[in-house]
């Protein structure tokens, strides 16, 4: 009989010690996963940060800008700098062919020619004056520059050609090849040049759609929460709204996307590929999800309070707003937050509602079309160039840091506001 | 004189009734005891009073309470107004979580009584004096309501619902989570407030009962077995039940 008991225990501390193992293995897995997925994104996209810049002697020669004596600003702007720009690069190799010129300016950026323009701008007394410009180097030489580039395969199957290499690595050797923080990736729009494309487009288009999603869906949400959970009877009628809420937050995203392009553009033609457009869409997926939230945390303010209220002589709509709405606001908020981090994170609804679209413009409003962080990921990971590679890392990485600090908005406010009732 | 007058009262949660033909007057400045084992409608018959049954959807009340004449289960009566007028302490401590200076104001200030800061103040002051919390609570006027102890909650509760000057207060179990000197202090104050307010409690306990009231109502089974003075309930009850459940011989 005791051994009996023995064995029992024995059995009963055997289990629970292999349920912690597995519970441990579980958690493990978990951070691996996550380790291996992050360090991969970090180690593809930190270079991302860095741009590589040409140092090029440039000739500010009046006669070849077509500039007379004593330029005035807006001559300045009018001149002609495409002539100086080719020379400059030209002279890298004073005994370059006609073939091997064109070869030295594909070294750079075709922004090249605004680079020197701006440099004149800034400085008018450098007319007939030569001085070194920072021009940003191709996408191409820009990998060569971060070693991610194979420089051993044949020449043929390369973009960079053998003379291109020759005179970088002399440039490489003399000190003229310069890496900087990159700045234009946050400031430029995307382009179709991996050098100079930037996220400063979808990053304002993404703000805007959360923007105008938190604008629609909050209030919308709140108050449908506040009268199911507090003024509605509970009959069959509000039970099958229920369901239907919540079978609205487990709808495919892309639908959302299809209901937006059928009915906001095709019925009420709103403008093509704009936040707006997309922060409505998005605000019908965030809709459910700050219902329900409203509503637990609504229902999570105990009927204590709102028995007091009543006591006192408040009517319903007073202990609502005086009482029960406060207490939930915390919950209700992180809730909301929660939520919008979904809609920042949702590319599928967005491509179908023409945000997809190439946009090098930075949107000043929502109603300019603009592209958004997730669907800038997907844009720039369809381009074959080696430059976007990194800037699809580098993007992610934007996007990851912009929703951990939403999610750790949304744990400070459940955290800080939270009510303890007795 | 009769401050309360209840006919026929019938309750039905849905299609099960809960009071049976409840007839009852109540007694204006005294206190009234309701008594009567788990379950046997008392505190149904209380929330009857101050209508917050209404709050309740399946809830159903039927037959007249007349408070000053007047029959709070008509269609007429406003139910904001009528509550303002009766006043309600709970089972479990609920102060709102807000500061004890809100606690206390709130009635007043949805219902307009003070003009001004300073006769805030003073309602604020008074409702907390008699409550007899003031001395403990004046230097923290402005902490959380919630971090007094369970007593000093109950006490608060009632500065609360005796801020707006109630002609009647109700009181549902109001000791049953307090320790013995808190109860104490309670039912102290009971007697006090019975100079200016009517006040109804539903107790568990009998020697509260006995001790507090002047008047006693007897409930079983959602019937009013027996009502009457407390010291005539407690020492020679007519009815047989009235007698077991005085004895202790069920309940």
């Amino acid at each position: 009989m005791n051994k009996n008991k023995e064995q029992l225990l024995n059995k009963r501390y055997k289990a629970e010690q292999r349920f912690r193992l597995y519970g441990l293995s579980a958690i493990f897995m978990a951070l691996l996963f996550l380790t291996i997925f992050i360090f991969k994104i970090f180690s593809t996209g930190y270079s991302a940060f860095q741009k590589t810049w040409l140092i090029v002697p440039v000739t500010f020669d009046a006669e070849l800008m077509m500039l007379d004596q004593n330029p005035s600003k807006e001559d300045l702007q009018d001149a002609d700098y495409y002539d100086i720009a080719l020379k400059s690069m030209a002279d890298l190799d004073p005994n370059a062919n006609e073939d091997q010129e064109n070869e030295l300016k594909r070294m750079v950026s075709y922004f090249f020619e605004k680079e020197i323009k701006n440099e004149l701008l800034n400085d008018p007394n450098l007319i007939g004056k030569t001085k070194e410009v920072y021009l940003t180097a191709s996408d191409d030489l820009d990998q060569v520059f971060k070693g991610n580039y194979p420089r051993d395969l044949p020449e043929d199957q390369r973009r960079v050609s053998d003379y291109q290499l020759k005179i970088f690595d002399q440039l490489v050797a003399n000190g003229k090849v310069e890496s900087k923080f990159n700045i234009s990736f946050f400031t430029n729009a995307d382009s179709r040049e991996a050098e100079l494309a930037g996220i400063a487009s979808s990053f304002m288009g993404s703000i805007f759609s959360i923007l105008v999603c938190l604008m629609i869906a909050f209030p919308v949400a709140v108050l449908a929460a506040i009268y199911l959970e507090e003024f509605a009877p509970k009959n069959r009628f509000t039970d099958f709204i229920e369901v239907n809420i919540n079978n609205l937050a487990a709808v495919p995203s892309i639908v959302f996307g299809l209901l937006g392009l059928g009915v906001l553009l095709a019925i009420f033609q709103l403008p093509r590929s704009t936040p707006l457009v997309g922060g409505i869409t998005l605000s019908l997926m965030t809709l459910p999800t700050i219902i329900i939230a409203a509503r637990a945390s609504l229902k999570a303010v105990p009927p204590s309070i709102r028995e007091a209220a009543l006591a006192m002589g408040a009517s319903r709509m007073q202990t609502t707003m005086h009482h029960t709405v406060p207490l939930s606001m915390p919950g209700t908020l992180s809730g909301t937050i929660i939520g919008l981090a979904q809609a920042l994170g949702e590319t599928a609804p967005l491509i179908l509602i023409g945000m997809v679209a190439f946009v090098n413009t930075i949107p000043g409003s929502p109603m300019d079309p603009a592209a958004s962080l997730p669907v800038q990921i997907y844009i720039w990971a369809e381009s074959a160039e080696r430059g976007f590679v990194e800037k699809v890392s580098a993007c992610i990485m934007v996007l990851l840091g912009f929703l951990i600090m939403m999610n750790l908005f949304a744990q400070i406010i459940r955290h800080k506001f939270e009510k303890k009732w007795s | 004189m009769i401050k309360i007058k209840a006919k026929d009262v019938d309750v039905f949660y849905g299609k099960k009734q809960a009071l049976f033909n409840i007839s009852l007057d109540i007694e204006e400045n005294q206190v009234t005891a309701l008594i009567g084992p788990s379950g046997c409608g008392k505190s149904t018959f209380l929330r009857c009073l101050n209508r917050m049954n209404d709050v309740i959807d399946i809830c159903n009340v039927k037959g007249e309470i007349l408070i000053n004449d007047f029959n709070i289960n008509d269609k007429s009566c406003d139910v904001v107004r009528l509550r303002e007028k009766i006043g309600m302490v709970f089972q479990k401590p609920n102060p709102f979580p807000k500061t004890l200076y809100e606690n206390v104001s709130y009635g007043p200030t949805i219902h307009g009584m003070a003009q001004s800061k300073q006769e805030m103040d003073e309602i604020v002051e008074t409702s907390l004096k008699k409550a007899a919390l003031w001395e403990e609570v004046k230097d923290r006027l402005h902490e959380p309501g919630t971090g007094l102890s369970g007593g000093q909650q109950q006490r608060l509760c009632i500065a609360r619902a005796i801020s707006v000057r109630p002609e009647v207060i109700l009181m549902d179990e109001p000791c049953s989570a307090l320790d013995p000197i808190a109860t104490a202090q309670i039912e102290e104050l009971i007697d006090e407030l019975k100079k200016e307010h009517t006040i109804i409690i539903v107790t568990h306990s009998m020697a509260q009962a006995a001790r507090v009231s002047q008047n006693t109502g007897f409930f079983h089974l959602g019937q009013l077995i027996e009502h009457g003075s407390t010291d005539k309930i407690f020492k020679n009850p007519d009815n047989k039940k009235t007698q077991d459940y005085i004895t202790g011989r069920f309940g």
